[in-house]
C-alpha cells in the first residue's frame, strides 16, 4: 500500500484529533450557562427540582470536561509537532493568545470547578453559586481566546512581518478583535448552546416516554425546547452575518460553499449538486435562480464571484465544503423546525404528550454536535490553501516528517482516541439513560470524579472529618 | 523598566518544567508502580493518594509547552518535530493515565482494563519525557530555522540510558510519596520499592552525569574548566548530601525527608541541566535570545502571566494543604 503524502496525512490527523477534542468543549461550554441557570433558578425559586437537575447534569458536566481537557492538551503540542514552520511563522502573534487561553482557562474553569463540583455543603449556595459562574465564565474565556486565534488565522489584521519571515504584533487590540472574530465568536457560542439544548432535550424526550409525568424530565425538555425555538433562528440570523463576513474577507471560500465556479449576476442558489473540481462544475445541479445573489448581496441581480476566478492551485475542495455546508444549514434548518413544533405543541398544551416530538427530539440529540464539527469542517477545509489566510500556506506550514512517522502516529491516535473516548462516551450515555433522581445529593462517596480541576474537591464536600497533620 | 525579557521567559519556563517534572513525576511513579502492587483496595489507597493533585500537576505541562511556544516559537518549531515520536508517545500516555483516574471508578467490568491504562500510560509518558530529555542533551542538528535531522535521530543508546533513568526517577518520587502518604501495607511496599528505585536512581544519575560532559565541548569546559569548576562543584556534592539524606531516611523508615531528599535531588538534576544548556535552548544551536518572540509579544503574556501564575500557585498551596496528612483506600483522608 502506497501511504499519502505526509502533508495530506498531518492534516488528517489535525482533522481527527481536533473534531474528537471539539465535541467536548461544544458540551462544556453550553452545560456550564446550563447549569449556571439552573441554580439561579434554584436560589431565586427555591424550587428543589432545580438542584436535581443541577446535580444530574454537572456529573455529565465533570466527564465532558475531563475528557475535554486531556484532548485539548494533545492540541496544544501537535502545531509544534506536525506543523512546526507555522508554529515558528505566528508563534509570536498567535503563542500568547493561547497562552492566555491556557491561563485564563485554568485559572477559572480548574480553580472552581472543584468547588462548583463538590462544594455546595461547604460553602454555601451564594459562594456556591459564584464557583458556576466563573466555571461558565472559564469556559467562555477559553472559548474568547481559541476562537480569536482561528480567526486571526482566517482574517489575519494588527501584525507585521519581521525580517526572519515571522508575522509579530503591531496592535494587539487588531490582533484579537479582528474582522471576523465577533461573527465566529457569536456563531461558535450560539452552536455550544444549541448543541447542549439538543443534548438535554434529548435525554429529557427519553425519560417522559418512559414516565410523562417527572417532573424534572418535564422542566429539562421545556427549557431544551425554549432554546431550540429560540436560539435556532438566532442562530441562523448570526450564521448569515458571518456568511457575509466571509464573503467580504474569503469569497473563495463562498464560492465553494455554494458551489459556484462561474462569476456571473443573478447567481442561482443551488440546493444539491456534486462540484467536480477537475471538470469545474457542479454536476446534477437543483438550483433557484436568482436566489444566490440574493442572499450574499442582497440584491437579485449582484454578482456573484465563482471558483473560476482563482487558480486552481488556490481553490478550496468545494465538493468536501458544498456538502459540509449543507450538512450544517440542513441541520440548522431541523432544529429550528423542532422549535417551531414544540411551541405549537406548547400552545395547545401538549407539549409533554407528543410522542412524536419526543421520538423526534431524541434523534435530533446528536445533531448540535454534527452540526458543529460539519461547520469547522466548512470554514477549516473552505479557507485552504492557507493556513494564515492569503499569507502562508498550509503546505509550508508542515514540519518536514516522513509519511511513515505521521501515519503511524495518526494510526496510535486513532486506536487510541476511539477507545477511551468511546468508553467515555458510553459513560456519559449511561448517566444519560439513568433517570434524573429527587434531592440526589452529591457524588457518590469514595468516587474522586475529576478529570479537571485543581481546587481540593471532594474535602470541599464537607467530607465529614477536617484533616489532620502529617500522620504519626 | 529594562527587563531583559527573553530572559525571564527562559526562567519562567525553566521552572514551568521544575515544577512539572517533580509534581507530575511523583503521580507519574505511583502510576508506574500500580501494577507491582497487587489488591484492589490497596489500588484504591494509592490512587486516591494522587487523585486531588495531578490534574493540577499536569497543568505545568501545559504552561510550559504552551510557554514555550508563546516565547520561543523558533525553540519550539525546532524541538517538537525532532522530539515526534517520543512526544506523540508522550501524550497518548497522558490521555491513556488521565482518563483512567475518572473511568476507574465508572465500571466494575471494566475496571481491570483502567488499570492497565493508568499503569502503562504513565510508564510511557515517562519513559517518553526521559528519551526526550536525552535526545535533547544530546544535541539536535538544525538548518536554518528548522529541525534538519531524521525521524530516529532520538533513539541513541544515550537517550534510552536517559528513558530509563527518568522511569526509575519517577518511581522513586512516586514510592517515596508512598512512604509519606499512606499507610500499613502500601507504606511497607513502597519503602521496598524506594529502596530498590533509590540505587537504581543514583546509579543512573552517575552514569548520565558522566556521559554528558563527552557529547559536547560546551558541557565538558562548563563543568572541568578551571576556574568555573568552583562554582559547579556544589551541584555534584549536595547531589551526594541528598543522596546520604534519602538512604539514612529509607534505613531508619522516616516518613518525610526520603520524599523531600528525593525531590531535592531532581531540583539539582535539574540544575545541573540548566548549568550545561545555559544560554542555548536547544543546545549549541540555538540561544534563548535567538529564539526569543518579540518583546511586545513577551511582555503581553508577562503581564497576564505575573498575574495568574502567582494566583495558580496560591491555589496550588491550598490544595496541598488541604489534603496534608494520609489517604486510605476510601478516598477519604483521615
Amino acid at each position: 500500500m502506497e501511504l499519502p503524502d505526509p502533508l495530506t496525512l498531518a492534516r488528517l490527523q489535525f482533522a481527527f484529533t481536533v473534531s474528537f477534542h471539539i465535541i467536548f468543549p461544544a458540551i462544556s461550554i453550553g452545560l456550564a450557562s446550563y447549569l449556571a441557570v439552573l441554580e439561579g433558578l434554584w436560589l431565586f425559586t427555591g424550587g428543589a427540582v432545580f438542584l436535581d437537575l443541577f446535580n444530574y447534569w454537572k456529573r455529565i458536566f465533570a466527564v465532558a470536561f475531563g475528557m475535554g481537557v486531556v484532548s485539548g492538551l494533545v492540541m496544544s503540542y501537535q502545531f509544534g509537532t506536525n506543523w512546526s514552520a507555522f508554529s515558528d511563522k505566528a508563534g509570536p502573534v498567535i503563542g500568547p493568545l493561547m497562552g492566555y487561553e491556557v491561563m485564563s482557562a485554568f485559572f477559572l474553569e480548574a480553580g472552581f470547578l472543584g468547588v462548583m463540583l463538590f462544594g455546595l455543603k461547604r460553602v454555601g449556595p451564594k459562594l456556591h453559586f459564584v464557583a458556576t459562574l466563573m466555571v461558565a465564565l472559564g469556559t467562555f474565556m477559553s472559548a474568547f481566546w481559541i476562537v480569536s486565534v482561528n480567526s486571526w488565522m482566517q482574517t489575519p489584521a494588527g501584525y507585521g512581518i519581521n525580517e526572519a519571515g515571522q508575522f509579530v504584533p503591531l496592535d494587539w487590540w487588531a490582533v484579537i478583535f479582528n474582522p471576523s472574530f465577533p461573527y465566529r465568536l457569536l456563531h461558535m457560542l450560539l452552536a455550544a448552546y444549541l448543541t447542549t439544548a439538543f443534548v438535554v432535550g434529548g435525554t429529557a424526550a427519553l425519560h417522559l416516554l418512559r414516565d410523562a409525568t417527572q417532573p424534572a424530565s418535564r422542566i429539562m425538555f421545556s427549557m431544551a425546547m425554549w432554546m431550540a425555538t429560540l436560539v435556532a433562528p438566532l442562530q441562523i440570523v448570526a450564521g448569515d452575518m458571518h456568511g457575509l463576513n466571509t464573503l467580504e474577507h474569503q469569497p473563495a471560500k463562498i464560492a465553494a460553499m455554494e458551489g459556484h465556479f462561474e462569476t456571473r449576476a443573478g447567481a442561482p442558489l443551488l440546493l444539491f449538486g456534486l462540484p467536480d473540481m477537475q471538470e469545474e462544475r457542479t454536476k446534477y445541479a437543483v438550483e433557484i435562480p436568482e436566489l444566490g445573489s440574493l442572499i450574499l448581496t442582497h440584491d437579485t441581480n449582484g454578482t456573484v464571484r465563482g471558483l473560476k476566478e482563482w487558480p486552481r492551485a488556490e481553490r478550496p475542495d468545494a465538493t468536501l465544503v458544498f456538502w459540509s455546508f449543507r450538512v450544517m444549514v440542513g441541520l440548522g434548518i431541523a432544529m429550528s423546525l423542532t422549535g417551531l413544533w414544540s411551541l405549537m405543541l406548547r400552545l395547545r398544551r401538549r407539549l409533554f404528550a407528543a410522542p412524536l416530538l419526543l421520538k423526534a427530539t431524541i434523534l435530533m440529540s446528536p445533531s448540535g454536535l454534527v452540526a458543529v464539527i460539519a461547520g469547522w469542517i466548512t470554514t477549516e477545509a473552505g479557507r485552504q490553501p492557507y493556513t494564515v489566510y492569503g499569507l502562508l500556506t498550509t503546505a509550508s506550514s508542515a514540519s518536514s516528517i516522513g509519511a511513515a512517522a505521521v501515519a503511524a502516529s495518526l494510526m496510535a491516535f486513532v486506536v487510541v482516541y476511539f477507545l477511551v473516548f468511546g468508553a467515555g462516551t458510553f459513560y456519559i450515555l449511561r448517566l444519560m439513560n439513568s433517570p434524573p433522581h429527587a434531592s440526589r445529593d452529591d457524588l457518590p462517596p469514595g468516587e474522586p470524579l475529576r478529570a479537571g480541576g485543581l481546587m481540593p474537591a471532594p474535602i470541599l464536600a464537607g467530607a465529614a472529618r477536617p484533616p489532620q497533620g502529617p500522620g504519626p | 523598566m529594562n527587563l531583559d525579557l527573553p530572559l525571564v521567559w527562559a526562567g519562567l519556563i525553566a521552572f514551568a518544567v521544575l515544577a512539572y517534572v517533580v509534581l507530575d513525576g511523583f503521580d507519574l511513579g505511583v502510576g508506574i508502580l500500580f501494577s507491582f502492587v497487587q489488591g484492589e483496595a490497596n489500588r484504591d489507597e494509592m490512587m486516591n493518594s494522587v487523585v486531588p493533585v495531578w490534574d493540577g500537576n499536569e497543568t505545568w505541562l501545559v504552561l510550559g509547552g504552551g510557554g514555550l511556544f508563546a516565547a520561543f516559537p523558533l525553540a519550539y518549531a525546532i524541538i517538537m518535530p525532532a522530539l515526534y515520536a517520543p512526544i506523540t508517545a508522550m501524550l497518548l500516555g497522558l490521555v491513556l493515565r488521565g482518563v483512567a483516574f475518572e473511568f476507574r471508578w465508572k465500571t466494575r467490568r471494566g475496571k481491570f482494563l483502567w488499570d492497565w491504562a493508568f499503569a502503562t500510560g504513565s510508564t510511557t509518558a515517562a519513559f517518553a519525557q526521559g528519551i526526550a530529555l536525552g535526545a535533547l542533551v544530546q544535541g539536535i542538528p538544525v538548518a536554518g530555522r528548522a529541525y534538519a535531522g531524521g525521524w530516529w535521530d532520538w533513539l541513541t543508546p544515550f537517550s534510552l540510558l536517559t528513558g530509563i533513568a527518568v522511569v526509575a526517577g519517577y518511581a522513586l518520587l512516586g514510592s517515596t510519596w508512598l512512604i509519606f502518604k499512606t499507610e500499613g501495607q502500601v507504606q511497607n511496599e513502597a519503602f521496598a520499592f524506594a529502596r530498590v528505585t533509590t540505587f537504581a536512581t543514583l546509579g543512573l544519575i552517575f552514569i548520565v552525569s558522566l556521559w554528558t560532559p563527552f557529547l559536547s565541548d560546551v558541557f565538558m569546559k562548563r563543568w572541568f574548566a578551571w576556574p568555573q569548576i568552583l562554582f559547579v562543584a556544589p551541584v555534584p556534592l549536595l547531589v551526594a548530601l541528598a543522596a546520604f539524606i534519602l538512604i539514612n531516611g529509607l534505613t531508619l523508615r522516616h516518613e518525610r525527608s526520603p520524599f523531600l531528599a528525593a525531590l531535592t535531588l531532581f531540583v539539582l538534576c535539574f540544575a545541573g541541566l540548566l548549568i550545561s544548556f545555559h544560554p542555548y535552548l536547544v543546545p549549541t544551536a540555538v540561544t534563548i535570545w535567538e529564539a526569543a518572540a518579540p518583546d511586545a509579544s513577551l511582555e503581553f503574556l508577562l503581564t497576564g502571566a505575573a498575574v495568574l501564575i502567582p494566583a495558580i500557585l496560591m491555589y496550588t498551596a491550598y490544595s496541598y494543604w488541604v489534603f496534608r496528612g494520609k489517604v486510605n483506600s476510601a478516598g477519604g483522608y483521615h
